[in-house]
């Protein structure tokens, strides 16, 4: 589905990724975790099309399709979705109104039918039962004044009304307690389907006992410098990832 | 400045064949006011940039233009014509002024409670004008600028709301004052009176409306004197012609404990100046001036206000909020002067700018002048562009960019507009707001 080849991509003149390999197929949930300044955010958002990050070589597609190219808006058509770490509030914006202009965004570039305020709203309280979201942030500003665990909920819960093809996941588990990730790991776990992909970027490995993966990459220095299965996530735990240093250097 | 020099031999000459046929003419306390804003008008006449208050709105285009005082009535119009811009949803005492008169037609005063008296200007000087004798001009006194001379030497008519003691008007108050412009620029100088008792209670809505494109000026001067205890809402809603001119002054005096909110929506006309002032005059009085201005093209609005703190204990709050797009231009000033003995005075004022484009320019001053040592002032102003993360955010999810920004710009303003208590008005700004937005489709938005 995802096809990743040797991405390289500067931020503000400085080298970020060195040179990225993935390849993530419909159905697989992905880690990728690396310590602060390993270039896992970067990714995330590079896939997302962050505006400011320059990518210098590299393909990315999705479905064969060129993603780079697109706008951040027309990549969430074609089905990628960030669930991002800081989710930005927006005041004044009703959180149904802001979700029912992107669904209906993106049904449109489908050629699908928008969806009335009746029928989304049916639609909207289904997906935030679904994900366990009070019903009552629906009817809030776009994460004005919500907690930390409600914030990141409701990206679970944009998450469920988008349905997108490749979901990635930007540190979701941060600023969360044990409950909250919980929850919000379960609304994930919810998700998962054989026709989508998960990309989990995580620093710990704490999240990676709800959402269990099935490949995990390590990042270190702008590269992929070890893959495997869940046990390279609690090896990784175990030994801290000064080993991995050591493993990359080895 | 030269260019004011044949100006004032315009409305000299103008002032001469009209004053005899001026509202409440033959008054000597009336006739002795507006010969002396006259002679005033013929000292000090248009302000310039020299002036430190005008220094950022050349009011060069108005003085340029001979401007005609009104005083054709012109009738014909019908409700209808005015569409949705008359709040159909509100319930109110209205008050339509044609072209600077008041118009019965247009008016739909109802029933009024016991201890309310509501009528024109024109009509009060006729029918009391012992009762305005000792109240007009008390507070704008036409010697602030030369607008405010022209003023009081030309009104033509205006409101006079009069709440007795106690007395609490459940509907609120809905002036509207209409520019039919036609022909030759012609100028209507509009004066209001609110005198709110002890305790009485009352919302007023000055809603400014034109149809029609030619040039013209309002020039509006509105005096209110709260009592002790007296709670007024104001709103100033100006949402006239892109050639039109409008420049105005609020001016308040409040006794002791009384209450102010004001709220100001302008939108429209190719320069506006509102000036907003308050004396808060006695203990615990407080005032609250809210403010949205949202500009394009190469329109010019100036919001100046000034709140004396000159007792203990008063409380001021000021949110001005702008949205500037095209090549216009803002400005705002406010002053708040604390005086030696207004200790424990609460003050605090806020003015954020949303720049839309390159080429829009505000200028921003607070002016805080303090001569009290037990206050707590504070003080803040923006200019910013819209936050690029939060754009990127919306765009995530699908949202094309236009539509975004328009979505981001809306949240900006929407604060504003929350603070305005009376609904249909909260509507009418929206709705005004979301249509300069043309990407953001207003259904629900901000529900």
């Amino acid at each position: 589905m995802l096809t990743i080849k040797d991405l390289r991509v500067d931020v503000e003149g400085k080298e970020i990724l060195k040179g990225i390999d993935l390849e993530v197929n419909a159905g697989e949930v992905h880690a990728i975790m690396g310590p602060n300044g390993s270039g896992k955010s970067t990714l995330a958002h590079v896939l997302a099309g962050r505006p400011g990050y320059e990518v210098v070589s590299g393909e990315v597609t999705l479905d064969g399709e060129d993603l780079l190219d697109k706008a951040p808006e027309e990549r969430a058509c074609d089905g990628v979705f960030l669930a991002f770490q800081y989710p930005v509030e927006v005041p004044g914006v009703n959180n149904t109104y802001f979700l029912k202009t992107a669904l209906n965004a993106i049904r449109k570039s489908r050629g699908q039918e928008e969806l009335d305020a009746m029928d989304f709203l049916q639609l909207a309280r289904e997906k935030a039962k679904f994900v366990n979201m009070d019903e009552g942030l629906l009817k809030r500003s776009v994460n004005e004044g919500f907690s930390g665990g409600e914030k990141k909920r409701n990206e679970i819960f944009q998450m469920a009304v988008l349905e997108p093809r490749l979901a990635i996941l930007d540190e979701t588990d941060s600023g969360l307690d044990i409950d909250a990730l919980r929850i919000v790991s379960e609304g994930v776990n919810a998700l998962r389907r054989e026709d989508r992909a998960i990309i989990v970027v995580t620093h710990y490995q704490r999240l990676l006992n709800y959402i269990v993966p099935d490949f995990v990459h390590v990042l270190s220095g702008g590269r992929i410098v070890k893959s495997g299965d869940r046990g390279l996530a609690l090896e990784l735990e175990e030994q801290g990832y000064g080993w991995i240093d050591k493993v990359a250097s080895a | 400045m030269s260019a004011v020099m044949p100006m004032d031999n315009h409305y000299a000459d103008s002032f001469t064949a009209v004053r005899g046929s001026l509202p409440g003419a033959g008054l000597p306390w009336l006739d002795d006011l507006r010969a002396a804003a006259m002679d005033r008008y013929a000292t000090i006449g248009l302000p310039t940039t020299r002036q430190e208050e005008w220094k950022y709105t050349n009011v060069r285009a108005i003085a340029k233009h001979s401007f005609q005082p009104s005083l054709a009535f012109c009738t014909g119009l019908v409700e209808d014509d005015l569409g949705d811009a008359l709040m159909g949803d509100l319930e109110a005492h209205r008050f339509t002024f044609l072209n600077g008169r008041y118009s019965p037609q247009l008016s739909r005063p109802g029933k009024l409670p016991e201890g309310v008296e509501i009528c024109s200007i024109s009509s009060a000087l006729q029918d009391m004008p012992e009762v305005l004798e000792p109240l007009l001009a008390k507070q704008a006194d036409g010697s602030a600028n030369g607008f405010a001379a022209l003023n009081l030497a030309f009104f033509t008519d205006g409101a006079f709301v009069r709440l007795e003691e106690d007395a609490r008007l459940e509907r609120p108050i809905q002036l509207v004052y209409l520019t039919t412009a036609h022909g030759d620029p012609e100028t209507h100088n509009l004066r209001n009176l609110i005198v709110a008792g002890a305790g009485s209670k009352a919302t007023i809505i000055e809603h400014y409306l034109s149809i029609g494109g030619p040039v013209y000026l309002n020039n509006v001067v509105t005096e209110a004197v709260l009592s002790a205890n007296a709670d007024l809402e104001h709103y100033k809603l100006q949402q006239e012609s892109l050639k039109g001119y409008h420049v105005s002054t609020l001016q308040a005096l409040q006794a002791r404990d009384s209450r102010l909110v004001s709220h100001s929506a302008s939108v429209g006309a190719s320069l506006a100046r509102h000036d907003i002032n308050s004396v808060l005059d006695a203990e615990g009085a407080q005032c609250s001036l809210n403010g949205l201005y949202i500009t394009g093209g190469r329109q010019h609005v100036d919001f100046h206000t000034r709140v004396d703190h000159k007792k203990p204990e008063g409380v001021s709050r000021e949110y001005y909020k702008g949205v500037l797009s095209g090549k216009s231009r803002a400005v705002f000033n406010g002053k708040v002067h604390v005086h030696q003995d207004a200790q424990k005075t609460d003050a605090e004022q806020s003015n954020r700018n949303l720049l839309l484009s390159r080429d829009a320019e505000v200028d921003t001053k607070p002016e805080l002048e303090i001569y009290a040592d037990d206050v707590k002032c504070s003080h803040g102003a923006t200019i910013g562009q819209l936050d690029e993360n939060s754009v990127f955010y919306l765009r995530s999810r699908g949202i094309p960019q236009p539509v975004a920004r328009g979505m981001l710009t809306y949240g900006f303003a929407h604060d504003i507009v929350e603070r305005m208590g009376l609904e249909p008005v909260r509507h009418l700004i929206e709705n005004i707001l979301v249509s300069k937005l043309p990407h953001v489709d207003p259904s629900g938005i901000g529900q």
